[in-house]
């Protein structure tokens, strides 16, 4: 009996071993593990057995069921663990395929440079103020010291609106958004004001690589009742080193006539990092923004009496700084809008 | 303006190097924008310019060495054995034995002596005078028809000087032979911008005094001596001004027996360096002292008034034109005069334009022997009216509109007339006649020294302040009160400051604050973060909106474009067939530009789709999907029944009231055309756009803005037939989108295919937005889905059908979504099938299904009833 139920382990386990497949694993199963298999047929002789050698055999034809249930449940095991592999294995992807495209929508990149300008100013308590792009010459000129025929207008070359008398324009910088913005805001000279005045500027340029007859500027003003050159300074270097890096920056004397004293700022060169390039006509700065204490009269214009209260302003090109930053030679790219231009922003 | 340093030495000593005096003026806003180097090495590095200089491909600079470069003269003229063209001559050149050379140059002939010349010893570096172009070579020994030479007399082109290789360059009678020809003639030329609040400095003298208040060096004075020993001028001419006003003052001076000559080489030489053309002595020393003290003057042929005047001495009167005047200008121009122009005439007519240019009747020629010379003063603002009116540019002109102080005038006119005598001859007449009626005050201003800190941020001690201010000139008094109680002095608090006379561009504390700055050095001033109050904070809700819609258009997969605000009339009309009426884009009056920049950019627009069709077409040539949209204003006059909106009405100002400022709009514009999506190699949907797509994004707007809004089928020209519909608010419609009408889309030249296009009223839209939106509390329990399939009449809109399930489903129907509409088989002609999901839920139980089809049922009824719909397949 006993040679018998290790006979049958042997065959048992002899034959299980080339199986790979569910059918004749049943097959197997059924052979030696089933109700009427060959295990049972063995073990329903244990009774028949004389006593003495009832209790080993017994032992054994437990162990031997044990024996062949282990074996049937590793051998699922592992072919569960082929057929994974197999499976896993069969279709493998070319991964340097390209993927699904996703129609991906796009900002123009005069707005993505005007919202980071608002985010670097928002930071720094500065908002922004949206004024108008026709203009009367009144506000535009006059407001900021320059009368009708001042030799400073020739810094502007001003469309005019016919039928007007010269007396609406398509505003050729932002400034003219200062007056508006303390006359809206400071509630008659009383409160201090930080603004950014963005938006689209008109001059009557050739168009040129360099030159476009629309562009946008940001203009910033801040008065308070303890505003200095100083904070202008500092104020501006922090916006240079945000938008820049951290990089020297320098301040000369320049003049608008809206400000008093008036500079100009210029940052070192990013594209020669100082070094003199092209870019930079070979100075190693690049003029980045005009900027200067907010003259008296202006501030009287705007509501303020300037003996209490004081302010800076300064104005940059955004298309400018893109232009800087990207490397890009030409302006009439901008509104040009070749989908080849806008896609790789 | 170009202007070269030996000029600035004659009146300020400098002791740094070029490149740190152009930087110290660059940043005190004299900003020196080119800088030549003229027989100096430019030195390397960014402050020489010299890789600028380089890539600029400007003429080449030489260096002349001092070694073999010298003033020479010429001892003796031989003729050549063997040549006819060419002579010998001998050049002492100031060491050892004179050395003979070979020379073609036409300007010495055989027999000539005395002549001062450039003179290069064998190894200097020249110019090939030969060749065309800028050559450089070194002087080798050679023959010359048998003679031997390796020394040479120079042209001004083989010195870099010009482009002259006609003769040789023959240096003045006092160069000082055997001087380095580097130290006689070398030189720097700065070409500095003026700003036009820096008019002074539009001169040596102007130049000069900034250099010396940055350089702490003094200024010395232009020379005012003059030799008048000549027949009084009082009774020879006289001078009447009839507008103080615009002409504050008017002074001549008379100097007779002038011979008309070419100026001094010195004289010409200066000239040229500034950029002037040399004439002859009497326009050149007008030009000279022009550019050497500011003052612009203009010479008379005074015999040729005499002449008009039958004789007697001339009157000057300078008065307006009158109506209808002309004059023939110097520059051959006869012009019609404007009446604000203001003349220099006699007695018998203009002479000419004041300030600006002079008249051809009176002009120096070379027969002129006596000389009249004027410095007036003009008011700028006219003189500028008058250039622009004349379209004319001069550089009085340019000086006098930019401002130029009366009392310049006398400073001019000394140095002027002395000048003429010098290098013209003759006699100044005693006296000048100086008519001053517009004689300006003395500018004195009260400077608190506690302003400057208070604007620059810097304490600046008051002693240093008064420093910074005289060595600009100003006249600085301190105003200090002494104590009763001791013998000490309180500290400074207010300056005196007395504005010099060259100055019209101060008159207030904001101007001196920066003179201060500027003399103190910006780089000086310390850094702070501003600690002042921080302002009232505002949302701007206009821009946080426009910004909004962006986002949900790019996430839409659009690309945004901003594209020119200038078009044409006809560019718009073409939006629309002839004559038909436009309900989208009404007729209003353009904001037309006066001046415009070409015939493509003639108004403002007032509408987003043209130049955005214009767009699509250029991008077609490219690529086959465009799908794009532009937010931006779009103008247009106000008229009548053009209400404000509240944010303009929040914007203007009492200085608006009268001059109807134009309506600036926000509009929205999309265009889409092109396959759906880019081809790929996962199988793209590649059919074409059509209205659907563009629905979509406009839902999609909507949805993003928690709007809800109706779709109405719009009948727009601009559309192709029963494809558009118009966006509405009850009954507000704020825009009309869909499929381009054919005729329209070939007006602008786009290919034959579908192009789908929407304008929208932004600001209307934006208006309907509420600051914040509700959200629907979400059910716990299942729910349970059924569909619907109905057949309905042909004409029965889709969202009629869509808003009566929703509205009978009442509570419980939480989705409706219509998935399939059909026609064909099983449908009856002129009707058609719509298919519908619908999901039923409950907020407080598990619902069953006999509860959903009990509200189905309902449905179904309800559409029956109302629009005579057939349950499909019932």
């Amino acid at each position: 009996m006993l040679d018998a139920l290790n006979q049958l382990r042997a065959d048992a386990l002899a034959q299980l071993a080339p199986i790979w497949d569910a059918a004749p694993l049943e097959e197997w199963r059924v052979k030696f593990l089933g109700r009427k298999g060959a295990l049972a047929a063995l073990m329903e002789k244990l009774g028949a057995l004389p006593k003495e050698e009832r209790a080993a055999a017994g032992k054994l034809a437990n162990e031997t069921k044990r024996a062949l249930e282990a074996a049937y449940h590793a051998k699922t095991g592992a072919m569960k663990q082929r057929a994974l592999s197999e499976t896993l294995e069969s279709e493998p992807l070319d991964v340097t395929l390209p993927g699904r495209p996703v129609q991906r929508g796009r900002l123009h990149p005069a707005t993505q440079n005007l919202r980071e300008i608002y985010r670097i100013w928002g930071d720094m308590g500065f908002q922004v103020f949206l004024s108008r792009e026709v203009e009367s010459d009144e506000i535009n000129f006059q407001m900021l010291n320059i009368p009708p025929h001042h030799p400073a207008r020739d810094n502007w070359s001003t469309f005019y609106i016919a039928d007007s008398d010269r007396r609406l324009l398509l505003r050729p910088h932002t400034s003219p958004g200062q007056i508006r913005a303390m006359r809206q805001l400071s509630q008659g000279g009383t409160q201090p004001l930080r603004v950014i005045l963005p938006g689209m500027c008109y001059r009557y340029e050739q168009i040129s690589a360099r030159y476009e007859i629309q562009f946008n500027q940001v203009e910033g003003l801040a008065v308070g009742r303890n505003v200095t050159f100083a904070d202008l300074k500092g104020t501006l270097i922090e916006f240079a080193r945000r938008m820049y890096g951290d990089r020297p920056v320098r301040f000369y004397a320049d003049h608008f006539p809206f400000t008093e004293p008036s500079a100009q700022m210029d940052v070192q060169c990013i594209i020669c990092d100082g070094a003199g390039c092209g870019v930079c006509k070979f100075t190693g700065y690049l003029e980045i923004l005009g900027c200067g204490m907010v003259h008296p009269q202006v501030l009287r214009n705007g509501g303020y009496d300037p003996d209490r209260w004081s302010g800076f302003a300064f104005g940059l090109g955004p298309e400018r700084i893109a232009m800087l930053k990207h490397s890009i030679e030409d302006i009439r790219y901008f509104w040009g809008n070749d989908l080849r231009f806008l896609e790789q922003f | 303006m170009k202007l070269p340093l030996s000029w600035i030495r004659d009146y300020v000593d400098i002791k740094i190097a070029p490149e740190e005096l152009a930087e110290k003026l660059t940043f005190a806003g004299l900003e020196v924008e080119q800088t030549e180097y003229i027989g100096v090495a430019r030195p390397p590095g960014l402050r020489g310019g010299h890789a600028a200089w380089l890539e600029s491909g400007a003429r080449p600079e030489l260096a002349w060495d001092r070694s073999t470069l010298f003033v020479g003269q010429i001892l003796e003229v031989k003729p050549h054995p063997n040549a006819d063209r060419l002579t010998l001559a001998v050049v002492d050149y100031g060491r050892a034995e004179p050395i003979q050379v070979v020379t073609g140059a036409p300007n010495i002939q055989v027999g000539d002596s005395g002549q001062k010349v450039a003179f290069a010893l064998e190894g200097a570096r020249l110019f090939d005078g030969h060749q065309d172009g800028w050559k450089l070579m070194t002087l080798k020994k050679s023959k010359i028809r048998g003679i031997e030479s390796g020394c040479m007399v120079c042209s001004e082109k083989e010195l870099g000087l010009s482009e002259d290789h006609e003769g040789i360059m023959l240096l003045p009678d006092d160069a000082p032979v055997g001087a380095p020809l580097a130290d006689y003639l070398a030189d720097v030329v700065f070409d500095i911008k003026i700003n036009p609040n820096m008019a002074r400095c539009a001169s040596v003298i102007g130049i000069a005094r900034e250099v010396a208040a940055l350089t702490g060096q003094p200024l010395r004075p232009i020379p005012q001596k003059v030799i008048g020993k000549g027949a009084p001028i009082e009774g020879q001419v006289d001078v009447v001004i009839k507008e103080p006003s615009l002409n504050p003052r008017f002074r001549l001076a008379l100097v007779r027996g002038t011979t008309i000559k070419p100026s001094p080489f010195w004289m010409q030489r200066r000239l040229a360096l500034a950029g002037m053309r040399p004439i002859n002595n009497i326009v050149d020393v007008t030009n000279y002292v022009m550019l050497e003290t500011g003052q612009p003057l203009h010479a008379f042929d005074y015999d040729k008034l005499v002449e008009r005047a039958a004789g007697a001495p001339p009157t000057i009167i300078t008065r307006l034109a009158q109506p209808g005047e002309e004059l023939e200008t110097l520059d051959g121009v006869k012009r019609k005069l404007d009446p604000f122009t203001i003349l220099v005439c006699d007695t018998r007519g203009a002479l000419s334009i004041g300030g600006v240019m002079g008249g051809a009747a009176s002009e120096v020629d070379a027969r002129s022997k006596n000389i009249l010379l004027e410095a007036a003063a003009w008011e700028y603002i006219n003189i500028r009216r008058t250039l622009a009116a004349q379209r004319l540019s001069s550089e009085a002109g340019y000086r006098f509109s930019r401002g130029v102080h009366p009392t310049q005038a006398s400073v001019g006119l000394n140095r002027a007339i002395e000048l003429m005598r010098v290098v013209g001859g003759g006699e100044i007449a005693k006296g000048i006649v100086d008519k001053y009626p517009g004689k300006p005050k003395k500018i004195v201003i009260t400077l608190p020294v506690a302003e400057v800190k208070r604007q620059l941020g810097v304490e600046i001690p008051a002693k240093e302040i008064v420093r910074l201010l005289e060595s600009l000139e100003f006249q600085v008094k301190a105003q200090n009160v002494k104590r009763k109680t001791s013998n000490l002095r309180s500290p400074i608090t207010n300056l005196q400051v007395t504005v010099p006379d060259h100055r019209l561009d101060v008159d207030g504390t904001d101007d001196l604050i920066e003179e201060i700055a500027r003399m103190y050095g910006y780089e000086n001033i310390p850094v702070s973060r501003m600690n002042d109050e921080l302002p009232p904070q505002r949302t701007n809700l206009d821009l946080d909106q426009e910004e909004a819609v962006r986002d949900i258009l790019i996430d839409a997969g659009l690309q945004e474009v901003v594209a020119y605000r200038f078009t044409t009339p006809e560019r718009e009309a073409l939006l629309t067939l002839p004559g038909a009426p436009r309900p989208a884009f009404p007729a209003r009056a353009y904001v037309r530009i006066e001046n415009p920049i070409s015939a493509e950019r003639t108004v403002m627009r007032q509408a987003l789709l043209p130049n955005l069709l214009d767009l699509v077409a250029a991008n077609l040539r490219y690529q086959p999907r465009v799908a794009l949209f532009e937010l931006g204003p779009v103008f247009w006059l106000r008229g009548a029944n053009d209400a404000l909106l509240p944010r303009e009405t929040a914007t203007e100002l009492p200085e608006d009231k009268d001059i109807q400022l134009p309506l600036e709009r926000r509009r929205l514009g999309i265009v889409l055309t092109g396959p759906r999506e880019h081809v790929s190699w996962h199988g793209s949907d590649t059919a074409p756009m059509g209205f659907f797509d563009l629905k979509g994004i406009v839902e999609a707007l909507l949805e993003g803005l928690h709007l809800s809004a109706t779709f109405a089928p719009a009948d727009d020209p601009l559309f192709h037939p029963g494809r558009a519909a118009a966006l509405k608010f009850d009954a507000q419609a704020i825009g009309v989108f869909g499929e381009l009408h054919p005729v329209v889309r070939e007006k602008f030249d786009l290919p034959a295919q579908a192009v789908l296009v929407g304008e929208f009223d932004l600001d209307a839209l934006l208006a309907r937005v509420l600051p914040g939106h509700k959200v629907n509390a979400l059910s716990r329990y299942p729910g349970v889905a059924q569909d619907l399939a109905l057949v309905v009449d042909e004409n029965v809109p889709a969202d009629r059908v869509q808003a009566l399930i929703a509205q009978t489903g009442g509570a419980l129907l939480q989705r409706v979504v219509l998935f399939d509409v059909y026609r064909g088989d099983q449908i009856p002609p002129g009707k058609k099938s719509l298919a519908y999901s619908l999901t039923f839920q409950a907020s407080d139980r598990t619902l069953s299904d006999a509860d959903a089809s009990k509200t189905r049922e309902k449905i179904v009824a309800r559409l029956k009833r109302e629009i005579g719909a057939a349950v499909r397949g019932e």
